[in-house]
């Protein structure tokens, strides 16, 4: 009898210390993946944008589609954005939700990205301020943003990434980006939601100034 | 259940036993890190930063 007590009481234990490192592997662990997926999309892309382009490129699924740069997080703050918002697609990295406008166009750019796990692409956007530059590169352009505002809405509240935000029935006139995370850090239980507006386009720099990107 | 890990261990002195001890636990540790890990964890998930509706991860169709 004491021996079962004993081994129940160890077999707790164990499965406390497991636990505990399987949290510690979610918030460490998984970056991994995420950085060697990164580096595979961001050579992927690079070599694309050498390439002459395409009449109709279309960007597929989990593939790379643009570069996100947001200064205010640091000078190496750089990330590909991935096409898509699948739990797949956002393990490689921010997802741009399909059918909603493209880099630079009319209506409502909008990314997705992990606070936490992952790489935590997202994990400081909530630092972000009215008038901070978000980047947008893409093949020719590099697009700038400056954010507007950010709130916190509940998970289903769609109309955030609506053309024209808040006014699912309005057509759009201005371009705007929509950044949406987790909140608050280590929960689903809200989104932070940060909207931003473009004021500037202009031509893409060769080669970004990264280390990364160079080769 | 440790005891007898312990008792099975190889090594005559305390010493050797000890780092056998720890050797074993740092292939669990890695075995779990590496292997059972990241198996399991895209089957939970707790942190998803996609506005949607009652249904999550189907996303494909934001505007409803």
């Amino acid at each position: 009898m004491r021996t079962l007590i004993r081994g129940l009481g160890e077999l707790c234990i164990t499965a406390g210390l497991v636990l505990l490192l399987f949290v510690a592997y979610e918030l460490w662990g998984t970056g991994r993946y995420t950085r060697e997926q990164q580096d595979r999309l961001g050579k992927e892309l690079t070599k694309a944008w050498q390439a002459p382009a395409v009449t109709t490129e279309k960007v597929k699924l989990g593939r790379g589609l643009a570069l996100i740069r947001i200064p205010k997080l640091g000078r190496d703050y750089r990330y590909v954005i991935v096409e898509g918002v699948t739990r797949a697609d956002l393990r490689k990295g921010p997802g741009h939700y399909p059918g909603t406008a493209m880099p630079g166009e009319v209506g409502n750019f909008v990314v997705s990205g992990h606070r936490t796990t992952y790489s935590a692409p997202f994990n400081r956007i909530g630092e972000l301020r009215r008038g901070d530059r978000i980047l947008i590169d893409t093949r020719r352009r590099q697009f700038v943003y400056q954010v507007t505002g950010r709130r916190i809405v509940e998970p289903d509240d769609v109309e955030v990434i609506a053309p024209v935000p808040n006014h699912p029935r309005r057509r759009p006139t201005e371009r705007l980006i929509t950044l949406t995370t987790c909140h608050p850090k280590y929960s689903a239980a809200e989104r932070l939601i940060v909207h931003g507006r473009l004021v500037e386009t202009r031509e893409r720099v060769a080669a970004p100034t990264s280390p990364q990107a160079a080769d | 259940m440790y005891a007898w890990i312990w008792r099975h261990l190889p090594g005559e002195r305390l010493r050797t036993k000890a780092l056998a001890a720890l050797a074993l636990a740092a292939v669990v540790v890695a075995l779990l890190w590496y292997v059972v890990f990241p198996w399991l964890e895209p089957k939970v998930q707790f942190d998803h930063g996609v506005v949607d509706g009652p249904t999550p991860s189907a996303s494909a169709s934001p505007h409803r």
